[in-house]
């Protein structure tokens, strides 16, 4: 073996043989270039990447610490006219997984996990045995649990902000409100008929997130979140209260099947109340029946009865044929078209036009609309807004039935001037009564609040035909009348009572629908409450009996709660020891 | 020349150091920004719930069952109310 001697210290390397060995100049050339080749390539490389093709990487980067939050928006708070609260919405979370990431977790986890959420462990892992890469553990979970589980830190568990609407009011007003699905879709009532003012509309920020998810900077513009719009309704929620309680107890003592209420206020046509039994809780929506949710005051039609006769009265007084002191002839308690007979509860005698108001005769109306011309029936019928559906915005609001005239036969113009073969909501009906209440004009229902009071409403009757009805009206109260239960102590009222049979497949079933439309003060009037009860049991189906009762609590209640002074005598003087004191 | 330069360099370090120490505190101030916010929402979020609070308490039904039972009050009868007329004010 050869021993290369090392070359020592200071030794030039030109010195050494290998390097002295002479190459053709071509050969480093030709490396030289070829380095400078692969710059080249590499920096054409680097250029057609940063500048003209720089979307993907510029993607790339960005997904590493650019984030698009949503800022959420609240749907917009349904409240009375006084502002008290009837649907708010609250923050919620709810708790999403990747089961596949979740089914990672130690038992001990699993087991916080269902205790917080409140489901049986067995039901947790059901759910995370899904195959799907996202499943709901559990939804409208309070903020304060989330942030429980959100300090576990759990594999594969996520949480997402939502909204829950609470309905304070809860079954007092759930026909009214209604109630919204999940995802904030209205869908019933007010929730349903204002969805598109109600809904918010959520904002949006670019920001720089750090690694630790920490928000630090803004990036371009920042879409404010719009929250959706506050609805202000008609309801008075005292008001509300009181129907509804009245409703409630009515319909329970006579085992009614259901019933409605509504309260107009005649200056405005606002809608101060309107309740329905059977109701039911909308925070708590489970075992829900159609029975319930029926909203029968506005999407419910039946056939009035007597309640409609005082504007068959009015026609004839206002077309001149009768005066209200003109005497009919309701003997012998029947009268024959046709080959139909109409009678009378009770048999009457000669009877004043007031009177047949008073004492509800049937055979007294017939004669009165037998005497008017169909065309001018149907045109008042009309004009009272009956056969359309009154535009209030409500879902599912009806107009019910109205033949047109020319195909009436007499003994349906019979019929229809005390309130059978012509069907109403109640609604409709509480807001034709308020041609009475005012001076012969009628006015829009509300369900918003309305400031302005309405001054010209569209005219049906004079204001001397309306004047003459209220007196009308008032005698049913009285004694004699058909309702003296309808009389409210310290106010002069005024109504009518109905008690009609019920359509059942096309024939009269010995089924009664109870009714009372009624106005006060008299004096000047303020409010319409009308009531139906339908089919009460146990014996009593009169509408001044079951009726009555709950209109005169509510007036009163109203009444007093409006602050209307009273404009009865309330024999002062025998309270009043005469220092002005009680 | 080469002195200048030196103090070129110097100052450009310091101007990196200031924008490095101004980034920091805005970032501290962003922060504290978003913090305060977030108190924002959630004092919010609280509100909201206070206010379902107070109208849960204050429904009709729990005012009426209180007042009548608990400090047995009464609707008065309509004899035992007097209506006042409102005086004119002068």
């Amino acid at each position: 073996m050869v021993v290369r001697r090392r070359p020592q210290r200071g030794h030039r390397y030109t010195e050494s043989p290998i390097l002295q060995l002479a190459l053709q100049g071509w050969r480093s050339r030709m490396v030289g270039l070829l380095l400078m080749v692969a710059f080249l390539a590499l920096l054409v490389r680097a250029f057609y990447l940063q500048v003209i093709n720089n979307d993907f990487l510029q993607e790339k980067g960005d997904s590493r610490y650019l984030r698009d939050i949503e800022i959420s928006a609240s749907r917009g708070k349904v409240t009375d006219r006084h502002g008290d609260m009837l649907a708010v919405s609250t923050p919620m979370r709810s708790i999403w997984a990747i089961p596949a990431d979740a089914r990672t977790m130690s038992g001990e986890q699993k087991r916080l996990l269902a205790e917080l959420v409140e489901l049986k462990p067995r039901e947790l892992d059901a759910r995370l045995a899904s195959e799907k890469t996202f499943v709901f553990v559990k939804r409208q979970v309070p903020p304060q649990t989330a942030e429980q589980i959100a300090a576990l830190k759990l594999p594969g568990i996520h949480e997402e902000k939502e909204y829950r609407r609470y309905y304070p009011a809860g079954d007092m007003t759930a026909h009214l409100v209604g109630f919204t699905g999940v995802d904030d879709k209205g869908l019933e009532g007010v929730e349903l008929a204002f969805q598109q003012s109600l809904l918010g509309r959520p904002g949006a920020r670019t920001v720089i997130r750090d690694r630790r998810g920490n928000i630090i900077e803004d990036v371009g513009a920042t879409r404010p979140p719009r929250d959706g719009n506050d609805v202000t309704l008609a309801i008075d929620s005292k008001i509300q209260y009181l129907a509804y309680s009245h409703l409630k107890a009515t319909v329970t003592e006579h085992h009614a099947k259901g019933g409605g209420i509504v309260v107009l206020d005649t200056r405005t046509g606002e809608i101060l109340a309107l309740a329905n039994w059977p109701t039911y809780n909308p925070n708590n929506r489970a075992k829900l029946s159609g029975e319930q949710l029926r909203n029968r005051a506005v999407t419910d039609t039946f056939e009035p009865g007597s309640t409609l006769k005082p504007f068959t009265v009015a026609l004839g007084l206002e077309k001149g044929k009768y005066r209200y002191d003109s005497i009919v002839d309701c003997s012998p308690g029947r009268i024959t078209i046709g080959r139909a007979v109409i009678t009378d509860a009770h048999p009457h005698g000669q009877l004043t036009v007031a009177e047949v108001i008073q004492k509800s005769s049937n055979v007294g109306t017939t004669k009165m609309a037998l005497s008017l011309p169909a065309e001018s029936m149907w045109t008042m019928f009309d004009d009272l807004g009956f056969g359309k559906a009154p535009q209030l915005g409500f879902p599912g609001e009806v107009g019910g039935r109205l033949r047109p005239w020319k195909n009436w036969r007499p003994i349906e113009q019979a019929t229809m001037s005390y309130g059978h073969g012509i069907s109403v909501s109640l609604i409709q009906l509480a807001r034709a009564y308020t041609v009475f209440a005012r001076d012969g004009d009628l006015v829009p229902a509300s369900l918003l609040r309305v400031d302005q009071p309405v001054v010209h409403g569209t005219p049906v009757f004079s204001a001397q035909t309306a004047r003459e009805m209220r007196a009308m009206l008032e005698m049913v109260v009285g004694p004699g009348g058909t309702a003296p239960k309808a009389a409210v102590p310290g106010y002069r009222v005024g109504g009518k009572t109905g008690t009609a049979h019920k359509l059942e497949g096309g024939v009269y079933a010995n089924k009664y629908i109870a009714s009372f439309v009624g106005i006060a003060p008299i004096s000047n009037p303020r409010l319409v409450i009308a009531v139906m009860i339908d089919e009460p049991g146990g014996g009593q189906y009169y509408g001044g009996q079951i009726a009555g009762p709950v209109f005169a609590g509510v007036m009163g209640g109203a009444l007093r709660t409006l602050g209307i002074a009273p404009d009865a005598s309330l024999h002062v003087a025998a309270i009043n020891d005469g220092k002005g004191r009680m | 020349m080469f002195r200048l330069n030196l103090f070129l360099l110097l100052l450009i370090v310091l101007c990196a150091l200031a924008v490095v120490t101004s980034q920091h505190r805005g970032r501290k101030l962003f922060q504290a920004l978003e913090a305060e916010q977030e108190k924002v929402r959630q004092l919010d979020v609280e509100f909201g719930q206070l206010q379902i609070e107070m109208s849960t308490w204050a429904t009709h039904p729990r005012v009426e069952k209180i007042a009548r039972e608990r400090l047995r009050m009464v609707v008065p009868a309509p004899q035992a109310v007097v209506p006042v007329k409102l005086q004119e004010a002068h």
